[in-house]
């Protein structure tokens, strides 16, 4: 494989807590090739969305990423990019979708000149050439109607359009890489599906690697090429959809692929994982899923299990994996 | 000293018709101002006289030297004193109201049933010092509000934005001018600054940009944690155009109520100044002060403090309803019920 597009090494990021530092997200690995779309799972709280803004830089104060991690994004450390550079960085380069399409449109401003704020930003064109590239964007990507709907202000369009108008402005530049931070959670089942069909659509017509932060297995095995489960901070397994959603070998991830509703196991009771995920700070020692995981024998309570390969894409870190492996 | 007012004003007018221009213009401006227009027109209708009045005031030119004038010559006058011409329309003291003899002594007067409002002790127009008063009251509300609003914007604006040093050092100036009594303040701030319509707008700025400062600092902090200024933040947009593109904009209502509601005590204050004895010359407040006196003559000498309380109520009273009204529109919860 090629040198990846996005690889990120060894990512903390830290909060101050009442006795020093908390991590939230601890010495991460993941990377992206150019073009792919890996989507990264796990419950609420595990650190996801951090990973997502660190990749930005954009990590809420009082947080910060802990030094020593590298983000290399098309050959260079955006950690070590000064200010303006990394303003010139988001936005042309990479971009960013929210989980609220109905929040995160300006209120007051037209829908238009939010995504014209984003062409000017970073290409040097005139108002009238960029007006025409808006429109032609929400053309794109399925706004009908685009010229009128240019001068529409956010509470005039649905929460599907809306969430088109923040593909637009994400799209804007044509960036090499898309986070979309759970950008379907806010939407009903129906532009939900539309919704994943244009973010895998436009990645395919313009070979954007896309980083889908989600928590819906629904979402990774319609769009995924690849698939990073997380658990309290850390990637648990990661592999390509097929293997991960077919042959899953944490048990975390095979405990989370049991809880999902399907329609053949109607009047069933849901499985579901015992015990809640840990707060960050309260992480177990060894491995961190131990408490909670069916399996539990001797190393797993003190030892922290590391990465077993299981083929050249499929990885996991258990130690239960790894004796199997080596069996 | 004629031809700064006269410039002033030409601004003025230029200014609200640029202003005018970009609200037609901007749907969002151009639709709220149909729903002041509707729910208000009458408030808005007053505030337009008050402004006219205030404009003919403000207005002066010199006459040439001639025989006709010669009591005026080379004083600049307005156009109000061009339609009163106080230097003959005037009698020996106190008259009633369209009264045709002096109030005192029964002396038949210069102007008999002329004087709507009377006359006060020096003879004066009633009517007449009622309307000068117009454009000192504005001149207060407005000239400090231009002065409070921008101070309170900045330090509220970068307080609530970029926080830690920045907010505590606001805070602390905040807590500090907070701790020492607003009137004491402005009494000590105009002895040091002296006696003037500049004097007296700059004390009450410096003591009243607080509050505003406050309300500003809030909502930039709401607003700073906004998803569409994260969203902004992520398209790589720098901190100055966030604050100008998506911050100003969503506190603009707050701006505007804040304006015409610290311009109705503003106008208020300057009276209690004038009680004081440290407010301005012509204003209401004087008029109003001089009425003590008065009012304990019998029979009772009412209406120079008449016509002095009925224009600063009315003038108040507009002005709070339009601000009431656009706060009413300003909030969509309010809002959407009357569409």
């Amino acid at each position: 494989m090629s040198a990846p597009l996005l690889s990120v090494e060894g990512l903390s990021i830290a909060f101050p807590g009442e006795d020093g530092p908390v991590r939230v997200v601890d010495r991460l690995d993941l990377s992206i090739a150019a073009g792919e779309t890996l989507a990264l799972v796990g419950e609420s709280g595990c650190g996801k969305s951090m990973t997502a803004l660190a990749i930005m830089r954009l990590v809420p104060k009082p947080g910060r990423i802990e030094t020593g991690a590298h983000i290399r994004f098309d050959g260079r450390d955006l950690l070590a990019l000064s200010v303006p550079e990394m303003r010139a960085v988001r936005g042309a380069s990479i971009g960013m979708i929210f989980q609220e399409p109905m929040t995160s449109l300006n209120p007051v401003a037209t829908v238009g000149d939010q995504v014209l704020e984003a062409i000017e930003l970073h290409a040097d064109v005139s108002r009238k050439a960029a007006r025409d590239r808006v429109i032609e964007l929400f053309g794109l990507v399925g706004i009908p109607d685009a010229r009128r709907r240019y001068g529409a202000y956010p509470h005039q369009l649905s929460g599907g359009l809306k969430q088109r108008v923040m593909i637009a402005m994400a799209m804007a530049m044509r960036p090499r890489l898309l986070i979309a931070d759970e950008p379907t959670t806010a939407l009903d089942a129906t532009i939900r599906a539309q919704i994943l069909d244009l973010i895998r659509d436009l990645s395919a017509r313009t070979g954007t690697a896309v980083l889908l932060i989600t928590h819906d297995f629904g979402v990774v095995n319609e769009v995924a090429d690849r698939v990073a489960v997380m658990y309290a901070g850390q990637i648990v397994e990661e592999g390509t959809r097929v293997e991960l959603l077919g042959r899953p070998r944490h048990p975390y991830t095979q405990g989370l692929l049991r809880s999902i509703p399907l329609a053949e196991a109607r009047g069933r009771r849901l499985e579901e994982i015992p015990g809640i995920v840990p707060r960050p700070g309260h992480w177990p020692a060894g491995c961190r899923f131990h408490e909670r995981c069916p399996h539990v024998f001797a190393p797993c309570v003190d030892t922290e299990p590391s990465r077993t390969p299981l083929s050249a894409t499929h990885g996991a870190c258990c130690h239960l994996v790894a004796r199997e492996a080596a069996a | 000293m004629h031809w700064v007012s006269n410039v002033i004003v030409a601004l003025l007018i230029v200014g609200a018709a640029a202003a005018a221009r970009h609200a037609a213009r901007d749907r969002f401006w151009r639709e709220n101002a149909i729903q002041l227009w509707r729910r208000r027109g009458w408030s808005l209708g007053v505030v337009a006289v008050y402004l006219l009045i205030a404009l003919a005031d403000s207005i002066a030119w010199i006459d040439p030297p001639s025989e006709a004038n010669a009591l005026t010559s080379g004083r600049p006058r307005t156009i109000i004193d061009r339609i009163f011409q106080p230097e003959t329309f005037k009698e020996a003291s106190y008259s009633a109201p369209l009264a045709s003899i002096a109030f005192y002594g029964g002396q038949p007067l210069a102007h008999p049933g002329r004087h709507l409002l009377g006359t006060d002790l020096l003879g004066r127009d009633v009517v007449y010092r009622t309307l000068k008063g117009v454009r000192v009251a504005l001149l207060i509300g407005g000239l400090t509000s231009l002065v409070v609003i921008p101070i309170a914007l900045v330090f509220g604006v970068g307080a609530g934005y970029f926080g830690r040093r920045i907010d505590d050092a606001v805070f602390f100036a905040m807590t500090v001018l907070a701790s020492v009594p607003t009137l004491l303040l402005l009494i000590a701030l105009i002895m040091v600054l002296g006696k003037g319509t500049l004097q007296v707008c700059i004390a009450l700025g410096v003591t009243g940009w607080v509050q505003f400062c406050r309300i500003a600092r809030g909502e930039t902090l709401k607003l700073r944690e906004a998803d569409y200024v994260a969203a902004a933040r992520a398209l790589g947009v720098r901190d100055g155009a966030i604050i100008r593109r998506h911050i100003l904009p969503n506190i603009a209502h707050l701006i505007i109520i804040t304006f015409a509601l610290s311009f109705t005590g503003l106008v208020l204050s300057e009276t209690i100044l004038s009680y004081l004895g440290i407010g301005l010359d012509g204003s209401w407040g004087q008029m109003i002060d001089q009425a003590r006196n008065e009012l304990s003559r019998t029979p009772v000498i009412w209406w120079n403090l008449a016509g002095a309380s009925l224009a600063l109520f009315v003038l108040v009273l507009a002005v709070n309803m339009i601000a009431d009204a656009m706060r009413d529109i300003a909030d969509p919860r309010t809002r959407r019920e009357l569409r």
